[in-house]
């Protein structure tokens, strides 16, 4: 069998297994797993900047951000339904995307991260200054009414399940199919080498680029998704803590693997919530669990399956 | 080949391993100003099933120190409530979940209440953005949720039928029943600096249109950005004819503000009025804090124990283990959010009120407890209500009371005006009855 039809196989694997997760589980844990497949969306866009291309942003709550609000502000103002307003936050993140990339890309490695920084402390504190519209801090809730597309109310539970899955299926097979790609190699190239992929004739700014576009995009889909599908959108989601989340996610799952990112937030999503119910330090334990898998795993759960297991695994 | 492939963090020239652990200590910190949490189990003497209450509660992030508070308000509140023999007989179990300050965990905890520890009802958060990412879940849910937070969302009509506010008063109602005052007794002419961002702006816009009714002038409105800790370039701002500054800055840059305020004053200041929002949890008498004297604070309920102290706060005061100048009787420097957390003391027990009215039995019988709450209007000052008596609105979920001016005076809060509950209405907003279950 063929490494590609592996990965393929794979990935349907997921997602079929996914499908059926929701009428086993809980009504509890299909609840929490339609909020982690939104956030493993946001997880995976981090992984094409962090993982493939080698780039380390601290700033991609304003990514996230970017959509949510573009969806959120959109309804809320310009009375958009929930399709078009969705549109709108893809639309959103895509241009703050090029638009950071393009002047944050003059910087490289602590700078870059420094600079991305800059960026989304800037952006947290534009929607608190835009309290007007935005309502700051407090933010504003998505009304049930305004979270409907094409007759689908998204703010029951099996429909936001489906629209969560949906979502995550379209953006997990786009990663899976664009690391194969002669586009994806070159980012891993970069990843690995970057002087030596300049020396082979690749344009590494142009790629670097169209990465954070496609990374800032997807978490942009990400924020746009959670604010339509459970109904809020506030300045908490652009602070730095959820520039750090998606980091922590990518790393305890496995950087540069296309599945890494959903097993890294179910990981950690319920590493707190179990944790939580026993004490108040859950984030101490989050700590230890990282410290313990850099010592013993310093590939993430995936790059430890590929190491062991599976070299194939993309 | 894949073997081959660096840990991409390499790439970018940081060590993964210095970069995770930053991150995990950095968390470590977070983490040890936690407390080890326990559920508030119900007295053995009862036989019948518990109401379990599903207790959203600040234990980390930057409403900790009101969780901590709330946390202690709660338990004492639910002992007395069982003590006094449950609601239907039934005992009251809390059902603790730390929601981080943070809305999105705070909607996965109200998710948890109703669909995995199967309460009855949820009850608790403070902070307003918390309040507005759990919302939407709790009416998709159907699970009654009663907040204690003094946002004016719930009233305004952002929220749902399924979100109360029926233990504390809204931030609006407080800020407008402050002009009367200022107006008669401090000033005409007023300068506001607030905080840039929703808290403030409420101040800003609920108050200057109040103030102007009364016909009062706002001088200037000197906005701070949330991310300053140096205040004295913006003190320029403020006019020379400013009879009264009102000002509500919170956070830790506080006492730095007021050091400088004072610094900048010198002896000659004009009136100065605050919401002890400001001050909340720190001690009166902390080093740099002297300049307050002989100025003004609203407080949602009295910290010190007045001359005239009701039998109601007093035995309020000793269940919650609160002393007469608002700090633990078990630690003089652990100062209580006196102003707030009274509000879980008497939503707890309207909750009480309306599964009693309601025969509430589980919770197939939640509309009933939302519409007895509805059906509610008058809480006489009681043991219940220990912060005063209370006016609840039925179609805008909100609880209207009186609220408290107090002065420094030698480091104390002394009662200057208690304000009727008439100077703290407002025309409703929404009126959730009309809103299906």
């Amino acid at each position: 069998m063929s490494t590609s039809l592996k990965s393929f196989l794979l990935h349907v694997f997921v997602l079929c297994l996914l499908a059926v997760l929701y009428f086993v589980v809980s009504e509890y844990h299909s609840g929490n797993l339609a909020r982690i497949l939104v956030m493993a969306v946001y997880a995976m866009g981090y992984n094409v900047l962090f993982g493939y291309t080698g780039l380390l942003s601290l700033g991609h709550a304003l990514f996230f951000a970017s959509g949510m609000y573009g969806l959120g502000l959109s309804i809320e103002h310009l009375g958009l339904s929930a399709a078009p307003a969705l549109v709108v936050g893809f639309i959103s993140a895509f241009i703050v995307a090029a638009v950071i990339g393009f002047l944050a890309l003059r910087t490289s490695g602590v700078a870059f991260m420094i600079v991305t920084l800059m960026f989304a402390q800037a952006g947290y504190l534009t929607i608190l200054l835009a309290g007007k519209y935005t309502r700051g801090d407090e933010g504003f809730v998505i009304q049930q009414g305004d979270r409907v597309i094409a007759g689908i109310d998204l703010s029951q539970a099996d429909n936001r399940y489906f629209a969560a899955l949906l979502l995550f299926g379209v953006c997990f097979l786009f990663i899976a199919w664009l690391v194969q790609t002669r586009f994806g190699k070159t980012l891993v190239a970069i990843r690995e080498n970057p002087e030596r992929a300049r020396m082979l004739g690749y344009d590494i700014q142009r790629h670097k680029l169209l990465a954070v576009i496609i990374s800032g995009t997807l978490a942009g889909a990400a924020g746009a998704a959670y604010a339509l599908l459970f109904g809020y959108a506030g300045a908490t989601f652009s602070t730095v803590q959820y520039s750090i989340y998606p980091l922590l996610w990518v790393l305890l799952g496995g950087a540069g693997t296309t599945i890494g990112p959903l097993i890294g937030t179910v990981f950690m999503t319920y590493l707190i919530d179990i944790s939580s119910e026993y004490t108040s330090a859950y984030m101490l334990i989050a700590g230890l669990a990282l410290i313990l898998l850099t010592l013993f795993a310093p590939h993430g759960f995936a790059g430890l399956i590929r190491k062991k297991l599976f070299s194939w695994l993309p | 080949m894949t073997d081959k492939i660096k840990n991409p963090s390499d790439a970018t020239g940081i060590s993964r391993r210095t970069a995770i652990k930053t991150l995990a200590v950095g968390a470590g910190v977070v983490a040890t100003t936690g407390t080890i949490p326990g559920l508030l189990r119900p007295n053995q003497a009862f036989s019948a099933e518990p109401i379990r209450i599903g207790f959203q509660v600040h234990r980390t992030g930057i409403g900790a120190a009101y969780g901590r508070w709330y946390d202690r308000t709660t338990e004492a509140v639910v002992k007395r409530i069982n003590d006094e023999g449950g609601i239907n007989g039934r005992p009251i179990e809390i059902v603790a979940e730390d929601d981080g300050t943070d809305p999105k965990r705070g909607a996965e905890v109200v998710e948890k209440f109703a669909n995995q520890h199967k309460c009855d009802i949820a009850f608790g958060t403070l902070f307003s953005h918390v309040v507005f990412g759990s919302a939407p879940r709790a009416g998709e849910l159907k699970i009654p949720y009663f907040v204690v937070s003094e946002g004016h969302h719930v009233a305004s009509g952002k929220l749902n039928r399924y979100t109360l506010q029926p233990g504390i008063t809204d931030v609006k109602s407080q800020v407008e029943a402050m002009a009367p005052f200022i107006s008669e007794n401090l000033g005409k002419k007023v300068t506001m600096i607030y905080p840039d961002f929703a808290f403030g702006h409420d101040h800003r816009d609920y108050f200057s249109t109040a103030f102007e009714n009364q016909g009062g002038t706002i001088l200037e409105k000197i906005a701070i950005p949330p991310t300053e800790t140096s205040f004295t370039k913006y003190f320029p701002k403020i006019p020379r004819d400013t009879e009264v500054i009102y000002h509500v800055m919170v956070g830790p840059a506080v006492l730095t503000f007021v050091k400088e305020l004072g610094e900048f004053f010198g002896p000659s200041r004009p009136e100065i009025f605050g919401f002890i929002d400001s001050l909340e949890a720190v001690d009166m008498a902390s080093p740099g804090l002297e300049f307050l004297d002989g100025t003004y604070f609203w407080e949602g309920n009295p910290r010190y124990a007045q001359a005239d102290q009701t039998e109601f706060d007093k035995a309020y005061r000793e269940a919650v283990g609160v002393d007469a100048n608002g700090a633990s009787i078990s630690d003089s420097k652990d100062v209580s959010t006196y102003a707030h957390m009274f509000g879980c003391w008497e939503t707890l027990y309207v909750v009480k009120a309306g599964m009693e009215a309601s025969g509430y039995k589980g919770p197939e019988d939640r509309q009933k407890l939302i519409e007895a709450v509805e059906s509610m209007s008058e809480m006489p000052h009681s043991f219940e209500h220990p912060q005063g008596a209370k006016l609840f609105n039925g179609k805008t979920h909100q609880a209207f009371g009186h609220q408290y001016i107090s002065k420094v005076e030698d480091s104390k809060l002394v009662l200057a005006h208690t304000t009727s509950i008439e100077d703290t209405l407002y025309e409703d907003e929404v009126d959730y009855t009309k809103q299906a279950f």
